[in-house]
């Protein structure tokens, strides 16, 4: 059995000479090849893009799953306000997991972060390299014979090709890794925005519910302070009953 | 993987043919972790002693190292087949 590297070197180089049977003139391969390196280099602009979008929408996840954790403590301090101190300890041990779940796919996202960098150098030198064989493809159509050129022409394509195949397999290792990454953080958010309110229909403890009841209920209570204070009397009182 | 070309000597590619040797024990041992650390190894020693090539050089790679957070379950396919490496999509 070959090793790693040569298997990866083969498998790679094998996605990209697929391409390249097609055409039997020199010529005719050099223009093919430049062009579909321009589509394939749309392509790894576009497959960039996707990763950059999709990290977005994880940090953005994270953000809420932040939330959570301002409206856990929050509700840790009403628990305890309210005498509560067996909900303040539950709604502190949820908070807890929650934080280390989020340390946990904060430091995925800093990975993620520098595959991201390397795609876009990967991008880079994509781009120069197909600038660089638009540049030869002229001289070596006009320098050398036909089987001479179909050879060099061989090696560039290949060249570039090995490098749109290695860039194409880290995109979709990183398009991969964010989407496991995204749902992971859904499920978590779900697993406490299920726990934090109020929902009758799910299977929650009596203390889940018993928290979120009190989260509302001090809600309720600092509207009415806030609404008694705008009024300058009680009087709204009544209209307010959950 | 996806780092740019770099070209070394012998010795370098020996050290890095030993190493590959390790890894697909590693592989076929089932110890990710082992196997982690020898393709960053192998990363290390293609950067460390390795001449970086100009982006318009157009060379084809004699071999290219797979990426150290490879899992073990990516390198079964790199071996079974062609499942890891995305389709370039067809003219």
């Amino acid at each position: 059995m070959a090793g790693l590297m040569s298997r990866a070197s083969l498998v790679v180089k094998s996605k990209f000479s697929k391409l390249l049977d097609r055409a039997e003139d020199p010529g005719e391969t050099l223009d093919y090849s430049y062009e579909k390196q321009l589509e394939l280099l749309q392509n790894v602009k576009r497959g960039i893009a996707d990763v950059v979008t999709a990290k977005k929408r994880l940090e953005l996840q994270e953000t809420q799953l932040q939330q959570s954790l301002v409206k856990l403590d929050a509700q840790a301090r009403e628990a305890l306000a309210a005498g509560r101190e067996d909900l303040a300890r539950q709604a502190l041990e949820r908070k807890s997991g929650l934080q280390q779940q989020l340390q946990s796919l904060d430091e995925q996202t800093k990975q993620l972060q520098q595959q991201q960098e390397k795609l876009i150098a990967s991008e880079k030198t994509l781009s120069a390299k197909v600038e660089a064989f638009r540049s030869q493809k002229e001289t070596i159509k006009a320098q050398y014979s036909a089987a001479e050129a179909q050879v060099r022409i061989g090696e560039a394509a290949t060249g570039i090709g090995e490098q749109m195949a290695d860039t194409g397999l880290a995109i979709q290792r990183a398009k991969d890794k964010t989407e496991q990454m995204q749902a992971r953080a859904s499920a978590i958010d779900e697993l406490t925005t299920s726990g934090a309110l109020e929902d009758f229909t799910s299977d929650q403890t009596e203390l889940d519910r018993e928290l979120g009841a009190i989260a509302s209920k001090s809600q309720v209570d600092k509207e009415l302070e806030q609404m008694k204070a705008e009024l300058g009397s009680g009087e709204g009182k009544k209209e307010l009953t959950q | 993987m996806g780092e740019g070309q770099f070209e070394v000597d012998d010795e370098v590619a020996k050290g890095l043919n030993d190493l590959d040797e390790q890894a697909e024990q590693a592989l076929e041992a089932g110890d990710a972790e082992r196997l982690g650390e020898l393709l960053g190894r192998m990363g290390d020693a293609v950067r460390t002693n390795g001449i970086r090539l100009p982006d318009e050089d157009l060379s084809p790679s004699e071999a290219i190292v797979p990426p150290p957070d490879l899992s073990l379950e990516e390198a079964r396919e790199l071996f079974e087949g062609d499942g890891l490496v995305p389709d370039l999509p067809a003219a």
